[in-house]
């Protein structure tokens, strides 16, 4: 058995995982994973992943979970264009900046936004009052500035010059709350910009296709009562 | 709570050492760092010769500027300690802000390169000072476990581990008001759960996680379920899987390091916090509405 990848394209870190891959040409075989339906929970992809999260990888007897660690590990093995993690010591090391900083800012803000605005009362059937989306959106703005005036600054793209495994990360981050509505591009030409560079670094077809999942999410069907209820204390710790 | 700094050495490199007194692990701390660049900065030095020494600016009240700290003392890395007081709320000064506009510890200053996040930096410093490969092996395996932990623990150590502190010691201190029942312990639960896994997927039966020798994520792991401590707080009481993992991981740094870099964090009782400037703490009273 080849590179198996647990993947749900709901899921930003999935995206990211599914662009590299394909982008890169590597070889996988896709084990869809719905997090909707609450597969995650299952004892079979327990085996795979017992964080109960994707993506997840598995490589012969191999597991292995949390998509930087899997973005890295695709990186080593197939020996990727360098651009995406330089062998320069300093220009590796802003990816790596970026992809630590990431984790409790604009992912946290980025999956709120989406559950706050569409998933607790399209799926979920739960009413958000507007004073916590108004809290939640206020946050994303706030740290997609950061993210503008920290990393992206006046480059091509985070890290500099080229497309690296940042810049991946943080567009189908970004494409959360796109996904759910809301315009983080607008006013922020600089931002804008950046977004065309990477979708036609990465190639227009293969992000659409990446996205098509997420851009639906207002039409999410509302969850069973019994997968509601499995999956409700695992959302609300996911997003505190 | 004064924190020195290490003087330089002979060659302007590295610090002196210093003979410790008694007996214990805390007073065999070979050396003892020296207030410093703060002095310069306030009488108006000007930034103008870049220094060629690194620069780690960082409190060793945060669980991610002792792994630094520690990472560097024991692969014995020269580096100038800047010492950044967040109990002052030095990391919101202007001074700092050129350093780091995100106000966050710690942060590394190699001449003109500039970086923040304790992952990249010590991923930069194993690189950069190419330190024994137990810290960061090169097998494909065993370095992609290495990562996992890395990027799991941002959410699922750190962050619930310094919540702890804050709920447990620092809010009551500061706002001087409690904070409810239901909220702390929902907090320890998560602790709970998360220390459950990590014994489960990441410990599990190994003397260490990447197996026989320490490495980064050992490190990382370690400093950061020391954090509530400070609040005399013992996450490892309740698995004799991770107490001997503890243990092993203290002896692997050596006693004497791991204590003097946890040494400020073990007297945060004894802070008056009347000297937290008011500013700041408004701004901490702000932020703890979050909690409650």
């Amino acid at each position: 058995m080849g590179l198996e990848l647990y993947l749900d394209l709901l899921s930003q870190p999935c995206r990211a995982v599914y662009i590299f891959a394909k982008k890169n040409r590597i070889p996988f075989e896709l084990r869809p994973v719905n997090l909707l339906k609450g597969q995650h929970l299952s004892d079979a992809f327990a085996q795979v992943n017992p964080l109960k999260k994707v993506p997840a990888l598995k490589d012969g007897d191999f597991t292995l979970a949390e998509s930087v660690a899997i973005l890295l590990y695709l990186t080593r093995k197939y020996k990727v264009p360098d651009h995406w993690y330089p062998q320069d010591v300093q220009a590796c090391a802003r990816v790596d900046e970026y992809l630590a900083w990431q984790h409790t800012t604009l992912r946290r803000s980025c999956l709120r936004a989406l559950w706050h605005k569409v998933m607790f009362p399209v799926f979920l059937g739960e009413p958000v009052s507007p004073e916590i989306l108004a809290a939640t959106l206020a946050e994303l703005d706030v740290t997609v500035q950061l993210l503008e005036d920290n990393f992206l600054q006046n480059k091509a793209f985070l890290t500099g010059p080229h497309i690296s495994l940042a810049d991946l990360v943080a567009i189908t981050e970004l494409m959360h709350p796109v996904g759910a509505g809301c315009q983080v591009f607008e006013g922020r030409p600089k931002l804008a910009a950046w977004h065309q560079r990477v979708e036609a670094a990465v190639g227009e077809d293969l992000f659409r296709e990446a996205h098509e999942v997420i851009l639906k999410a207002k039409d999410s069907p509302p969850a069973d009562p019994t997968v509601k209820q499995k999956l409700m204390p695992l959302v609300l710790a996911m997003i505190q | 709570m004064k924190q020195e700094v290490p003087e330089r050495g002979v060659l302007g490199l590295g610090w002196r050492r210093l003979k410790g007194t008694g007996s214990g692990p805390r007073a065999q701390a070979a050396y003892r760092p020296r207030f410093r660049a703060w002095r310069l900065w306030l009488v108006g030095v000007p930034n103008v010769c870049l220094k060629m020494v690194l620069e780690l600016y960082l409190d060793l009240l945060s669980a991610s500027c002792r792994a630094v700290y520690i990472f560097a003392r024991k692969n014995s890395i020269p580096f100038d300690f800047q010492f950044v007081d967040l109990l002052k709320g030095h990391h919101h000064s202007k001074e700092y802000i050129e350093i780091n506009p995100m106000k966050k510890l710690p942060s590394l200053k190699d001449g003109k390169f500039i970086l923040s996040e304790s992952v990249a930096i010590l991923f930069y410093l194993c690189r950069k000072y190419s330190t024994p490969s137990h810290w960061y092996p090169p097998d494909l395996h065993t370095r992609a476990r290495v990562d996992e932990f890395m990027a799991w623990q941002h959410t699922a150590i750190q962050l619930p581990m310094s919540k702890i502190l804050w709920v447990k010691m620092l809010i009551p201190m500061i706002t001087g008001e409690e904070v409810p029942a239901e909220k702390t312990e929902q907090t320890l639960l998560e602790v709970k759960n998360n220390m459950q896994l990590f014994e489960e997927k990441f410990l599990q039966d190994k003397m260490f996680i990447t197996g026989d020798h320490i490495s980064l994520a050992d490190l990382v792991a370690l400093v950061e379920m020391m954090q509530p401590m400070g609040s005399k707080y013992n996450v490892f009481l309740n698995s004799s899987r991770i107490a001997e993992w503890r243990m092993r991981v203290e002896l692997a740094i050596g006693s004497g390091l791991f204590w003097e870099a946890h040494d400020r964090l073990m007297k945060l009782a004894e802070w008056d916090c009347s000297t937290l400037d008011p500013m700041v703490k408004e701004k901490i009273c702000k932020l703890l509405q979050k909690f409650r």
